[in-house]
């Protein structure tokens, strides 16, 4: 591991890249092959996020076939499998000796600002000047908790997925798990099933099966050309980058994860959370149609997975569309539950992550805190980011869809390097 | 505008609209309306309340004319039914506010409309303004929107027309979540 020496703190690298998780590896790797020179620098150790801010029971979405980086493909038997953390960590580390990067660990950037034509980046272990600097330091640096609770009994528990690791830390007592992403109906569930009975509180997601007509969903997404749509093929690029992620979870007994399986197994579903007040938590009466929506827009994906069936050469070799049971919602869900006085203790708050920028000293985010950028392309001459939901096509949510931004970038800065 | 207005098939302008959009994206401040009615008690149940201003874009808007609109209660409550009671006008925002919403989506979507009906229908318990038994609410205990659309469009296309209308209506949203009102008195100026 080396420290900047005297001499490159005068001098200027080409380019440094912040953050060795899966998306700042990959573009070392495409910034070596281009010999293109430049340093990782890393706030912890390589892969830190998947290491220091996962749940135990965590698996990928995507089935393993599908995990690849720049050059380097899953290499074990179990290729329908679904990585644990303790897999995708080593996965990650194989891929940093495998591509040497050029990773400074312990090296937490303070703050990056522009100097004269330069990036100065200035960590607790000395300062860079570099020409180009990619900004990987990931997407869920910080759990996004909704303003709902002005104030709240000291005898609730608040807790973020960053915090949780398994339902043991929790008090034996009810749970309100708030949002119903893939990381709230995995909680949701494994929470229940520990004999602590949970409420969901549901507001706009993704509902999708795991498996469909005998296959992965994620293989008909690849196929029927759903993972490579980019900015151009959606309406409102802010909404496809903000979706919840899809209610799924990658098992070997490709578990189907739904509203439906959650209420079968004794879970309660109430609608989005609003207010905390007095103790009592008031749910939106619109439970109903934000069930309606995600179910005609799980209609619509299998309508175009179906249509690119019948067109595929092997239509006849896949079994037959199927349809899914409507999410059932009882008639009159609950809109208030007195948190207290019905026995809940613990509030897990699914609600997505948002990335850290505090350390980003540029005038580079708009007004709700995002980077301004034009696939991973930002305004300020040198400045790229990567590993942001659907930064340029829907896979690049994903760790496979890594290597076509990172190849992306990459060419644009080297591109940019030559014509100064 | 006339060539826009020629491929309208619902007669909504979605041009303007998206246009709207994109400019109000840009200047949220401009985005912040306020909408007023005033109210006068006229005698026993029966109030009129009037709209006529408000206020967006940046500044004082006002309708085309004023719409005044009478209130009272029905004959049986024991009043003179000079109005729809004002439960009902809540049923008539939402109703005007879904219908807009499926005339616009189905614009954007290039979906035809022949033709719209809602049929709205919200159960209480009057029990609760009675005073009778303060388990039961004053409101509504649930509303039901039924609607019969005849449109060039599949079934779920036109599920789909109404799922969207919810997700952009404001009535819909004022109904199915709590709104901090506030109620004061000032001294008659």
């Amino acid at each position: 591991m080396t420290r900047p020496n005297s001499d490159q703190m005068a001098g200027t690298i080409d380019a440094v890249v912040i953050g060795a998780g899966h998306a700042g590896l990959a573009v070392s790797h495409c910034l070596t092959k281009r010999s293109i020179e430049h340093v990782v620098l890393e706030r912890g150790e390589v892969g830190n996020s998947w290491r220091h801010e996962r749940w135990d029971s965590l698996t990928l979405l995507t089935p393993n076939w599908q995990c690849r980086l720049p050059d380097f493909d899953y290499s074990g038997d179990d290729t329908d499998g679904f990585m644990t953390m303790p897999e995708v960590i080593d996965f990650i580390d194989d891929y940093a000796a495998f591509s040497e990067a050029p990773v400074h660990a312990q090296t937490n950037v303070t703050s990056l600002r522009h100097e004269s034509g330069c990036f100065r980046i200035t960590t607790d272990a000395g300062d860079w000047h570099a020409r180009n600097v990619v900004v990987a330091s990931g997407a869920c640096n910080l759990p996004v908790i909704p303003s709902v609770c002005d104030e709240l009994p000291d005898t609730l528990h608040i807790v973020t997925p960053h915090q949780y690791r398994n339902p043991g830390q929790l008090e034996e007592s009810k749970v309100l798990v708030v949002g119903a992403s893939a990381t709230g109906l995995q909680l949701a569930d494994e929470i229940h099933r520990s004999g602590r009975p949970v409420t969901i509180a549901v507001g706009e997601h993704v509902r999708m099966p795991r498996t469909y007509r005998g296959r992965d969903i994620q293989w008909w997404m690849h196929a029927a050309g759903v993972l490579d749509e980019g900015i151009e093929d959606v309406d409102d690029i802010n909404r496809a980058r903000n979706l919840p992620s899809p209610q799924l979870v990658g098992s070997r007994e490709q578990q189907i994860l739904d509203l439906n399986a959650m209420t079968a197994a004794g879970v309660k579903l109430v609608g989005r959370l609003m207010r905390i007040r007095d103790g009592v938590a008031q749910f939106s009466g619109a439970l109903k149609n934000v069930c309606a929506l995600a179910d005609l827009k799980m209609g619509r994906l299998l309508d175009t997975i179906d249509e690119w069936a019948e067109s595929s050469p092997d239509a006849k070799s896949f079994e037959p569309p199927e349809r899914f049971e409507r999410t059932r919602v009882e008639h009159s869900p609950r809109l208030s539950l007195h948190l207290l006085n019905e026995g809940y203790r613990t509030i897990l708050f699914a609600t997505g992550f948002r990335p850290d920028y505090s350390w980003l000293d540029l005038p580079v985010l708009d007004r709700k805190g995002r980077i301004r950028h034009d696939e991973g392309v930002v305004e300020l001459p040198g400045l790229y980011v990567i590993g942001l939901p659907f930064l340029r096509r829907r896979k690049s949510s994903f760790i496979h869809g890594t290597e076509d931004d990172a190849n992306y970038i990459t060419a644009h800065l080297e591109n940019a390097l030559a014509s100064r | 505008m006339s060539e826009e207005t020629t491929t309208c098939k619902n007669g909504v302008n979605v041009a303007a609209l998206l246009e709207a959009r994109e400019a109000l994206t840009q200047a949220p401040e401009a985005a912040q309306f306020k909408w007023r009615a005033t109210c006068n008690w006229e005698d026993g149940t029966h109030a009129r309340s009037s709209v006529e201003g408000f206020f967006g874009l940046g500044e004082e808007q006002r309708h085309r004319s004023e719409f005044s609109f009478d209130s009272d209660h029905p004959e049986i409550f024991a009043s003179e039914d000079k109005g729809a009671t004002p439960v009902e006008y809540v049923l008539v925002g939402l109703a005007g506010c879904l219908t807009a919403g499926i005339a616009a989506v189905a614009e954007n979507r290039e979906i035809k409309l022949n033709s719209v009906k809602a049929t709205l229908e919200a159960g209480m318990d009057i029990q609760g303004i009675l005073g009778i038994d303060s388990d039961v609410r004053n409101g509504f205990d649930g509303v039901t929107v039924s609607y019969e659309i005849d449109a060039d469009a599949s079934k779920e296309d036109i599920e789909a027309l109404v799922a969207q209308s919810q997700k952009r209506s404001a009535v819909f949203d004022i109904l199915t979540n709590p709104t901090n009102v506030t109620v004061e008195v000032k001294q008659p100026g």
